[in-house]
């Protein structure tokens, strides 16, 4: 009993120590943003927080446009997240419920597009947008993210699980196949939808190559790119305190969505896992 | 092969994909079937005409120094951050997988940095190992007696930060995905083990290892994907491919060469470089799970 206790205590001890060590670039970044100019390059680096931490929030926020940019990040992160959970479910439905001509094709070629990240396809992506004149806008933005292997598969995967009395009582009373799958389907999918909307959000937000080589104008950056100018600005000595209050900018929505979903994401994943 | 549970619809089914096959094929097949073309063509400058040229773009590649000098960085760099962060991200997903108190507590704790993107990991980093003023290279030469870390200038340094930083920010994604994949682990299996009186180490590498291979394929395709592809921005933040070509991986030549340099001939040809490597592991990877899903039952 002793020697579980102490095990016990053992793990907890690394747990913590762990938990520190990861937290610490983050922690850094934090006390830096709440310093002054002078502070953050302070020999030794000084480890106590200042008071300048709004000062620089408003810095950075103007110096990179940051209201624009936080607003494009957002609304392209919420759209193509909500489009993709729609094309997703849509698409899972069709494969799992209905037998048809070219599924065997179609299903399989779904898959394969996993392996077509951007850098395969770059230039002639880019090429379509131009033709498109979608070059420095929302859509550019957006459209070439719709696609979702992801999605597809987890909501298969889980679609495949509904028993199918559920199906056959709905179609013994005649309700329509789209009335079973918006009123029976998508709400007992609400944990997979909450889960992919974290993983969608996240990735969406964290876009860099892409917004970089499609917008052309300040007021249609993202925060990402934001984050680039920051850092570009400087020609001799990083402003570090703003940079931070940047970065800190930058990491929230994705940090609070994240914790917001994050009994959802596990159940998510943890189904997702099973098998 | 799924029951049809909804007889009699015929239409509604490719109606129900339509939209998801339209977005695949406009911006994913055609794209890359174009990519794939183009890397047998070169053209002038702005694309005014062009020329096929066969495998030259490829030969030209293969016989740049530089250039294989990036296949070599980017395989060091993919190596780093798959070994180290697995290994990592599978002893802590262990740890936190004992029946200890505050577990909720530790897992939010230790998954946040899935949240980060590689360009805020790579600013973050940048500034802990700032040179003179970062805390990094402040304690190496308080440790050290004064030797002076400055990863801008030293290659092999620039390197091993990056793929550390790299690594860092994907430990929250992988931790996620053991926990649950050790989850589904039978506990009756590990108690059976404990009768027959095999130790903890035993039992992980006897049981629990196997049972997770399905997790650990999962997790080496999407970290090599992210290695090779998604660490763009933070490269782009902390070296833009330097010092000199130390951290110029395939994915940032590639962008140098499409976006700047204009080469669309040498660039389509990385494209479809960085695609075979894709595919051997994507095909690895598949091997791999289907094999041991037979395995396991």
């Amino acid at each position: 009993m002793i020697t579980r206790t102490r095990t016990k205590l053992l793990i907890h001890a690394i747990l913590i120590i762990l938990v520190a060590v990861i937290a610490f670039p983050v922690i850094y970044a934090l006390i830096t943003s709440t310093l002054t100019f002078q502070q953050a390059y302070s020999y030794p680096p000084r480890l106590i927080p200042g008071t300048h931490l709004w000062q620089n929030i408003v810095e950075a926020w103007h110096r990179a446009n940051f209201g624009r940019l936080f607003f494009n990040s957002t609304l392209i992160s919420l759209v193509v997240s909500f489009v993709k959970i729609v094309l997703s479910l849509l698409a899972a439905f069709a494969y799992t419920h209905f037998r048809f001509r070219g599924r065997s094709i179609l299903f399989p070629m779904t898959m394969v597009t996993q392996m077509l990240p951007l850098p395969v396809r770059i230039l002639p992506t880019y090429q379509l947008m131009a033709s498109f004149h979608w070059i420095n806008s929302y859509y550019a933005l957006m459209f070439p993210f719709f696609a979702s292997t992801t999605g597809i598969l987890l909501f298969r995967q889980f679609f495949m699980t509904v028993p199918r009395d559920l199906s056959d009582a709905a179609r013994v009373d005649g309700t329509s196949p789209m009335r079973y799958f918006l009123q029976i389907l998508v709400p007992i999918s609400k944990t997979n939808i909450a889960a992919l909307f974290v993983i969608e959000f996240i990735f969406i937000w964290s876009q860099y190559l892409w917004p970089l080589i499609v917008t052309t104008t300040a007021d249609m950056r993202v925060v990402q790119i934001g984050l680039k100018m920051l850092l570009a600005s400087e020609q001799i000595a990083p402003e570090w305190n703003i940079i931070m209050a940047g970065t800190i900018i930058a990491m929230l929505p994705p940090l609070v969505v994240l914790i917001l979903f994050r009994k959802s994401f596990a159940e998510g994943i943890a189904m997702q896992s099973e098998k | 092969m799924p029951e049809d549970r909804f007889p009699g619809h015929r239409f509604l089914p490719y109606l129900l994909i339509l939209p998801s096959v339209a977005v695949i094929i406009t911006f994913l097949i055609v794209p890359f079937i174009q990519s794939v073309q183009e890397s047998f063509y070169t053209s002038t400058a702005f694309g005014t005409k062009t020329i096929f040229v066969g495998f030259r773009n490829y030969a030209r590649l293969f016989a740049s120094p530089d250039y294989r000098q990036s296949i070599i960085t980017t395989l060091i760099f993919a190596s780093f951050v798959i070994v180290v962060g697995l290994s990592v991200s599978l002893a802590i997903a262990y740890l936190l997988n004992q029946k200890i108190k505050g577990r909720g507590f530790y897992q939010v704790a230790l998954i946040w940095t899935y949240a980060l993107s590689p360009a805020v990991a790579g600013t973050i980093w940048a500034l802990m190992f700032a040179p003179a003023t970062g805390i990094v290279p402040y304690i190496v030469n308080r440790l050290t007696g004064g030797y002076v870390l400055n990863w801008m200038t030293n290659g092999q340094l620039a390197l091993f930060v990056v793929s550390a930083a790299a690594t860092w920010k994907m430990l929250g994604y992988n931790i996620v995905f053991f926990l649950a994949g050790l989850q589904n682990v039978p506990g009756e299996l590990l108690e059976a083990a404990r009768v027959d009186g095999a130790g903890g180490w035993r039992t992980f590498w006897k049981i629990t290892f196997p049972m997770l291979s399905p997790t650990t394929t999962f997790l080496l395709f999407v970290n090599m994907l992210y290695s090779v592809f998604q660490v763009f921005g933070l490269i782009d933040i902390m070296t833009r491919g330097g010092p000199g070509n130390a951290t110029n991986i395939l994915v940032y030549n590639l962008y140098r060469d499409a976006f700047i340099h204009l080469d669309s001939g040498s660039a389509s040809a990385q494209s479809f470089i960085i695609f075979i490597v894709i595919s051997i592991a994507a095909v690895v990877q598949l091997r791999v799970a289907t094999r041991k899903a037979v395995y396991a039952r």
